[in-house]
């Protein structure tokens, strides 16, 4: 313990490109990379399959078979196949990225009241107003839920990319591995687990921005209200079982 | 005015939603489609702003097929409530009900005004305006929905089922509240409904369906109660359709004298009617005796003289302790007695009118 503070204490380890701080910012930028090419694909597939209302058994099997991938041998085939360089390592990050964001955005779409959208198109709304006016937002907690399970996921993973000759955080590790410097290697995963969770935190205050007040629990309601308030966001959101959808004409 | 011209809905499973379906909507009224579940009222409802495409046949809403054109802009000119209201939780009342103007491309502030307006017009406090919709009764919510298809006001209004999922009492006052409404506005409505309570209350004509969606009888609702076209039309307006159709007469009922007395007089013996200074009812006594506030049994329903049907009359008849049904005026005040006898004699009367 006493070797792992005075390690973190001692400025040397503070400063220059090698340094916890340069480590850091490279560890946060494979973790941003992973999780915005998670993005680009997750939200689109699963806020249009959610949308459409069917299909949905595909989400669930291929973010489950996804979420099976084991991530060092997936890094390990993609250097062998592309060559060493940060696509590959964003690349295998994303991976990781991708099933929460998928099954976070689907069954948000996808769970928003039925009464709600069947009122929105009966009003004249076109289907992408349908969409991004009353799906998305309502879908926004779950979503948000998708996208702070991933950002953990891959900011402790994202270790991974030392382990192919890249900086982030993983550097302490797998050096301190190789030389044997056990205090090098916990400062390494304390800083790991740190950067996680205040992550993790930021992302719970941006939810608290930007979720609509209507959505939120909490809110003063009159006991006969009969007409439910969606369920608080679970932090790893499961896809729901498929419906039948509605026989309307879109 | 809509019309549908031998529409038919066939589902690709095979189902037969709606079989056929001939009728004419009038312009400015509220016609109500009642049946039992699978019927195809809602169908044919949704069939109106093409939620549903007919198989066959052709649906018009002022001389229009619906088919014709953009589906979204003819669904902005068409208000639309649904049961359970189906507003969007994420947002607050005031832009719920500003949904369809701002979707007609009307400015911020303008559809925000029409929406304060709207609150008024439905009987919500202008505090509800900054709520959201999961802060708010089934019953309130409800009347958001139908602020919410007035916004732009449209000619025409489809209700599907709004009121069925409010308790009883929030129904009727909502009920009530529609009937106001439309008094002042003349819309033209179709009104979706399983209670042909509720039919027969809201509609100036009914279209009963038949489960396989075949239309068994499109009339008043007096006709309707009086005369069903068959045995699927006499089961399903119920056996309580000769009192119902009490509801639907009002002929002029003879009063009998009525003494009243006043609490700290002294009443005679038998039952006597209390009164408050102003000559409008409190309650029964009976025997003789000075008469306190205590002894005061709560009366019946009151039937108002003018206004009031002879099933108003009939149960004030039958809810009085006394037997002796009181009658007011349109003050509240004592005008004189009824028996039930006499809205027997009445409604005997207007049958031999009607023979004659």
């Amino acid at each position: 313990m006493n070797a792992l503070f005075s390690w973190l204490a001692d400025p040397a380890h503070w400063s220059g490109s090698a340094g916890i701080p340069a480590r850091l910012v490279e560890h946060l930028w494979y973790s941003v990379l992973a999780l915005a090419l998670g993005a680009v694909v997750a939200l689109p597939i699963g806020a249009l399959v959610g949308h459409g209302r069917r299909g949905g058994f595909l989400i669930v099997g291929s973010a489950n078979g996804m979420r099976a991938l084991p991530e060092l041998g997936l890094l390990t085939l993609l250097v062998l196949l592309m060559g060493i360089g940060l696509l590959p390592v964003t690349l295998a990050l994303a991976v990781l990225a991708i099933p929460p964001l998928l099954a976070g955005t689907y069954s948000g779409v996808r769970n928003v009241d039925p009464g709600a959208v069947d009122a929105a198109r009966g009003m004249g709304m076109r289907e992408w107003q349908v969409l991004f006016k009353v799906e998305l937002p309502n879908a926004l907690p779950l979503i948000l839920g998708g996208l702070r399970g991933a950002a953990l996921q891959v900011i402790a993973t994202a270790a991974v990319a030392a382990y192919v000759s890249f900086g982030g955080l993983g550097r302490f590790l797998i050096d301190g591995l190789r030389t044997r410097d056990y205090p090098q290697m916990a400062a390494g995963a304390v800083l790991v687990a740190v950067l996680a969770l205040v992550v993790e935190g930021l992302l719970a205050l941006l939810q608290r921005a930007v979720v609509s007040p209507g959505l939120r629990g909490g809110g003063r309601r009159s006991p006969t209200a009969t007409v439910g308030r969606p369920a608080p966001a679970p932090a790893n959101p499961e896809p729901v079982p498929v419906r039948e959808p509605a026989g309307a004409e879109p | 005015m809509i019309e549908f011209r031998g529409v038919t809905k066939r589902f690709p499973d095979g189902t037969v939603a709606v079989d056929g379906l001939d009728l004419t909507v009038d312009a400015g009224r509220i016609t109500v489609f009642v049946g039992p579940s699978g019927c195809g009222k809602t169908t044919s409802l949704r069939m109106i702003n093409r939620m549903i495409a007919p198989t066959e046949g052709t649906v018009t809403v002022d001389g229009r097929d619906v088919m014709s054109g953009d589906a979204a802009d003819l669904r902005r000119g068409i208000g639309y409530v649904i049961q359970q209201a189906g507003l969007f939780p994420h947002k607050t009342i005031r832009d719920n009900i500003a949904t369809v103007p701002l979707l007609l491309g009307w400015s911020k502030r303008r559809a925000r005004a029409r929406a304060d307006e709207l609150m008024e017009v439905v009987g919500l406090a202008p505090e509800m305006a900054a709520r959201y919709p999961a802060q708010l009764s089934g019953g309130q919510q409800q009347r958001v929905g139908v602020a919410r298809a007035l916004a732009a006001d449209p000619p025409v209004l489809l209700m599907d089922e709004p009121f069925s999922a409010v308790d009883p009492v929030v129904r009727e006052s909502l009920q009530e509240e529609l009937l106001r409404l439309q008094g002042e506005l003349g819309k033209t409505i179709v009104f979706v409904t399983h209670d042909i309570d509720e039919a027969v209350k809201l509609g100036d004509k009914v279209a009963v369906f038949r489960t396989g969606g075949v239309l068994a009888q499109y009339d008043e609702p007096g006709v309707l109660l009086d005369r069903p076209a068959d045995g699927f039309v006499d089961g399903f307006v119920g056996r309580d359709r000769g009192y119902r159709k009490l509801g639907f007469l009002s002929d002029e009922l003879p009063l009998a004298e009525l003494p009243t007395v006043r609490v700290g007089e002294s009443a005679p013996d038998g039952w006597s009617l209390v009164v408050d200074p102003e000559g409008r009812p409190l309650g029964w006594v009976q025997g003789g005796g000075s008469v306190e506030e205590a002894t005061v049994v709560p009366g019946g329903s009151l039937y108002e003289v003018g206004s009031g049907s002879l099933r108003s009359a009939l149960d004030a008849a039958l809810s009085s302790p006394s037997g002796r049904g009181v009658a007011v005026d349109g003050d509240g005040r004592v005008a004189g007695a009824l028996s039930a006898d006499d809205v027997l004699r009445a409604l005997a009367a207007s049958r031999a009118d009607e023979a004659a």
